[in-house]
């Protein structure tokens, strides 16, 4: 029993790094909109897994608040938004997609070999989680750092908040308050960046985030 | 008295894949006519081309030079040797303990560097570009096969096939996402090295987009027959390769009676009929893809196998 609940935490676990790379590749919004909330999906199954195995019961409110807030609302709330920018036809082909690849398997294999001397006295699940959850972070910086277009720099940042879900799932005791006020401060931030999005798109006529360098007189 | 039986068992395999596989290609085509509501040849056509094509008479070009005429042998004889140290419906194989799972690909490498010669032999510009997509295919899908192969033999703890499949059969194994992700990519390395739907088309001699064909559009008679046999065990090869890595219930392990290798061969041939359906159902869905996009296919399974390898670092206990 318990290695097979061993077995399915790590399975839903290293699907969320699958669903990550993923993530990094798409090139339509609405395909990307729709891998991420597969993304937040994941991470909910993936804690509501383990408060079964952990008998955390504190969890299941973990991975209900993903479920219903990441995985529902503000996938609709990002969908309208990018039919009202208008964005929804635009491709946004991410440039050297192999480069980025190759990076991104760097970046977990790096994770890995930081985290697995770190937690060597943690028990395997504490490790696998941290693990896994350093490179969720970090492939999702990864997206912010590729993408052009606001909107994915948007989904980038949403991912990592999945990615430290994931690690405070592992790490025992944290409570419930702190996984409220990050739930309501991730809709908040969702909001302030829907405005900005619109600021954005009023000033420069495009949400494409070379225009603001070369406004600041970065690049001619 | 062991060692008969391990000889005699990989006596009997080595004729079976080579009667075995026209058949499977000529299933894959039959059910694949079906599905489009057509009736498509009989399921013997492939052994019926192939005594024709030996009957005929060979036309070489002028300038063609001993590689293009001994290529064909090579490429038949690697391909077949490989396909016979596959456990198809029973372990305990002879040859085992020489040949593991790197001694395949390897055998493969040599025989697709065989046909890429072969097809820049004549200086035709159709051989040179079916040669150059050959290369371009091979060095992406060579590194996702080994990174498959790292990913079994740490589980297993061997790269010997007929160990993995031992292994596999065990409880041991467990739920391990590591092993869907190197299933995945094994399955797109073989789609992409036997020249299926989206990446090469099978059934074509003319589109500019075909990739093995135009290696061997200079070929004819009994060199073309050849070939195309090699062809029809490099398919036949794969899939026993995914049954008995992934799927290798009701193998027969070495030792056992009689009954038991009879088994072994009625489940191998239920799952290889399973195996070519769930192919073609596949081909009938997708459509090809440009060869420029074959770079990001065979990169998803590369990538695939590499995090699958990964991945099995941080699970319980490698």
């Amino acid at each position: 029993m318990d290695r097979i609940a061993l077995d399915v935490a790590h399975m839903f676990a290293g699907g969320l790094v699958l669903v990550s790379f993923m993530l990094l590749y798409q090139d339509r919004m609405f395909s990307l909109i729709n891998i991420f909330a597969l993304h937040a999906f994941v991470v909910s199954v993936s804690v509501a897994w383990q408060a079964y195995i952990q008998n955390a019961p504190h969890l299941y409110v973990t991975a209900a608040i993903a479920l219903v807030v990441k995985a529902i609302v503000i996938p609709i709330v990002l969908h309208r938004i990018i039919i009202r920018l208008g964005i929804h036809r635009n491709i946004e082909t991410v440039v050297g997609i192999g480069q980025i690849m190759l990076g991104g398997i760097g970046l977990v294999a790096l994770s890995i070999l930081v985290m697995l001397p770190i937690t060597a006295e943690a028990g395997t699940l504490a490790r696998e989680d941290l693990a896994f959850a350093l490179s969720v972070i970090l492939l999702g910086l990864l997206i912010m750092v590729s993408r052009r277009n606001a909107v994915g720099q948007v989904i980038g940042f949403m991912s990592i908040e999945n990615g430290l879900i994931l690690a405070a799932t592992g790490a025992k005791g944290m409570p419930l308050v702190v996984e409220i006020s990050v739930a309501f401060s991730i809709l908040v931030a969702l909001i302030v960046i829907g405005i900005f999005l619109f600021r954005i798109r009023e000033r420069f006529d495009s949400v494409d985030m070379h225009v603001l360098d070369s406004f600041r007189g970065e690049r001619p | 008295m062991a060692v008969i039986l391990d000889a005699l068992v990989q006596l009997g395999q080595l004729l079976l894949v080579l009667l075995l596989a026209p058949l499977l290609t000529g299933y894959v085509r039959k059910v694949k006519a079906h599905l489009l509501r057509r009736r498509g040849p009989p399921i013997v056509q492939p052994y019926l081309d192939l005594m024709k094509l030996l009957r005929k008479e060979v036309v070489l070009a002028h300038n063609a030079s001993w590689i293009f005429r001994v290529a064909p042998y090579v490429i038949f004889a690697t391909t077949w040797v490989a396909a016979a140290l596959v456990p198809t419906f029973a372990t305990g194989l002879v040859f085992s303990s020489a040949a593991d799972l790197i001694a395949i690909v390897a055998l493969l490498g040599s025989a697709r560097f065989m046909l890429a010669l072969a097809g820049l032999d004549v200086g035709t510009s159709f051989g040179g570009i079916g040669s150059s997509r050959e290369m371009m295919i091979a060095s992406l899908a060579e590194p996702a096969m080994l990174m498959i192969v790292f990913t079994l033999s740490l589980l297993a703890g061997s790269t010997q096939l007929s160990y993995v499949a031992a292994f596999m059969q065990g409880t041991d194994v467990g739920l391990r996402v590591s092993l869907a992700m190197a299933l995945v990519s094994l399955v797109m390395v073989a789609i992409a090295e036997n020249a299926r739907i989206p990446i090469d088309n099978p059934a074509t001699h003319l589109e500019l987009t075909m990739v093995h064909e135009a290696m061997i559009l200079e070929y004819s008679g009994r060199h073309l027959a050849v070939i195309e046999a090699a062809a029809s065990l490099q398919l036949l090869l794969y899939l026993s390769l995914v049954l008995c890595l992934f799927a290798p219930w009701g193998v027969a392990v070495a030792g056992e009676d009689f009954t038991s290798y009879t088994v072994g061969l009625v489940v191998y041939a239920a799952k290889l009929m399973i195996g070519g359906f769930l192919l073609a159902v596949f081909e009938t869905a997708v459509a090809k893809m440009r060869v420029f996009r074959v770079s990001d296919f065979l990169g998803i399974a590369l990538m695939l196998g590499l995090l699958a390898m990964l991945l099995l670092f941080v699970s319980r206990g490698v």
